[in-house]
């Protein structure tokens, strides 16, 4: 084996970089071409819908929940020195609806579906089902890949949404219940300090993040080689390479919108 | 006799691995044609260029005359048309059972009304002896069940031209018997053009009308199964008296 200098590996990793990500985009490109072009297959649109929507609900309420609630405490603990409790409600809403409502949503659903559309897709590359839809004269791009994308786009904002509320609804009960801070002060100052627009920033970004999660778990899934070692490797990376994009591609949306 | 696949001059390398060297190969219609040789010597390679899932990096592909290298996708959709594939492992959609697997041709291209096509399905299906196999699962069936399935998927369209990726490989002598035998009848019923890849032997000379034996990225010989079995080739010599010592280099 020839010895490579870190510089070479670094280039190499740069280069590499560079062509997966020309890769995705020509991937979001295909897919995008096909949306404009029937059959629209909606009801594989429908079926992703609810494996990404609906069958991520539960996880979402917890984890809405869990953090409302561990905001409320903590904001708290911070304003309760200089004695402005009554902020802890709006601090606990405008930080759910403009950033962690879905930011963590994102984050849950990735280890979620887009770690099994990478599973699933890799599978069916490594066992030719890719190979048979060709053959069958059905482009796998439209027949599995958008679908995907579609779904993912439309349910991360409305989870986003469940997200919001039950994480609001979380710092209620600490807040108010635990607390003890005013209920009447707890929402009088979300209703305040609380924009429309917060909300619907935070539900673009979450629109984005459903993009971002299905393209590159479908990616992923679609380019795996090397057998069932292939797929679990396959998943990883999505899994790790999506959180990493969500989280980057989570500041620049905000600088450009807030 | 016309040949409706004809393989001229293919030359395919995967990184800085020659696959096919300038392959040549002649498919006659109405026939079975069965391509033999080594174990990861690029059969599959060469099945794979005949449906285009793989474009060559030289030479022709000419599908009744018309070369399916040059096509655009569209264009190529419709050339694939013409056939069934049978995956070495089946390749069954495993999301869904087998009625809506052999359905999944129909309802792709046809303008069919469900009623007609699950009736082509019952009819498909009781042709490789899978009757009432619809509502199983792929992951329900054993190895030979999911090559008949398999089968009356690839044959759902009524294709001219069937390719085997391997059909009998992994199965016991009884089942490679039995689908062997199925080949061969569905070659005779539908009056289609088979392409089988293979290193079983036996299986080659009960079903072939022709057999081409590929080694080392080109057909080194071709011909009927008599001819084969006379062959003087000592490549051919070897392989079909499967020794170890000779001009294949084995280990």
């Amino acid at each position: 084996m020839r010895w490579i200098g870190p510089m070479e590996s670094l280039g190499r990793s740069f280069l590499r970089g560079l062509e997966e990500a020309g890769e995705i985009l020509l991937l979001l490109v295909q897919a995008g071409l096909w949306l404009l072009r029937p059959p629209w297959r909606l009801r594989l649109i429908f079926k992703q819908m609810e494996f990404v929507g609906i069958k991520s609900i539960n996880v979402v309420i917890l984890t809405g929940a869990f953090t409302g609630g561990v905001f409320a405490l903590q904001s708290h603990h911070g304003f309760v020195l200089f004695g402005a409790e009554s902020l802890v409600g709006s601090t606990v809403a405008l930080a759910l609806t403009r950033e962690l409502g879905p930011v963590l949503t994102a984050l849950m659903v990735t280890g979620r579906a887009g770690s099994a559309m990478a599973a699933e897709l890799g599978t069916m590359r490594v066992t030719e089902q890719v190979d048979a839809l060709y053959v069958m004269a059905v482009n796998p791009v439209q027949y599995l890949v958008l679908p995907r994308i579609v779904a993912a786009i439309i349910m991360l904002p409305i989870l986003t949404i469940v997200a919001d509320y039950i994480g609001i609804v979380g710092g209620y009960i600490v807040g108010v219940h635990l607390l003890g801070i005013n209920a009447g002060i707890f929402m009088a100052k979300i209703i305040e300090y609380v924009e429309v627009s917060d909300i619907t920033m935070g539900l673009i970004k979450a629109a984005y993040f459903g993009l971002i999660l299905s393209l590159v778990g479908c990616y992923k899934g679609f380019y795996t080689h090397g057998g069932a070692e292939g797929v679990g490797r396959a998943t990883t990376q999505a899994v790790v390479l999506a959180s990493v994009l969500i989280l980057a591609f989570d500041y620049v949306l905000t600088a450009i919108m807030f | 006799m016309d040949d409706i696949i004809e393989l001229i001059d293919v030359h395919k390398s995967f990184g800085k691995q020659k696959v096919l060297d300038g392959l040549s190969l002649k498919v006659p219609r109405g026939r079975t044609t069965v391509i033999i040789g080594l174990s990861g010597g690029g059969k599959s390679v060469v099945l794979k260029h005949m449906i285009g899932l793989i474009k060559p990096d030289q030479g022709q592909v000419l599908v009744a005359g018309q070369d399916i290298t040059q096509l655009d996708d569209r264009e190529l959709n419709q050339a694939r048309r013409r056939f069934g594939m049978l995956f070495q492992d089946a390749a069954l959609f495993d999301s869904m059972n087998v009625g809506d697997n052999v359905a999944f041709p129909l309802r792709e291209h046809s303008k069919l009304n469900e009623k007609d096509i699950m009736k082509l399905v019952t009819e498909k299906l009781a042709m490789v002896g899978l009757t009432g196999a619809e509502v199983k699962m792929p992951s329900q069936l054993s190895g030979g069940m999911r090559k008949r399935a398999g089968l009356a998927r690839a044959i759902a369209l009524e294709p001219e031209i069937i390719l085997f990726d391997e059909p009998t490989t992994g199965l016991d002598p009884l089942l490679t018997d039995a689908i062997n035998r199925l080949i061969k009848d569905t070659q005779e019923r539908l009056n289609i053009t088979a392409v089988v890849i293979s290193h079983d032997l036996a299986g080659a000379y009960r079903i072939a009308h022709n057999i081409a034996m590929l080694y080392q990225g080109r057909i080194v010989a071709s011909g009927t199964p008599d001819e084969i079995r006379a062959s003087q080739d000592p490549v051919v010599q070897q392989f079909i008296h499967g020794r170890a010592e000779g001009p294949i280099e084995v280990l």
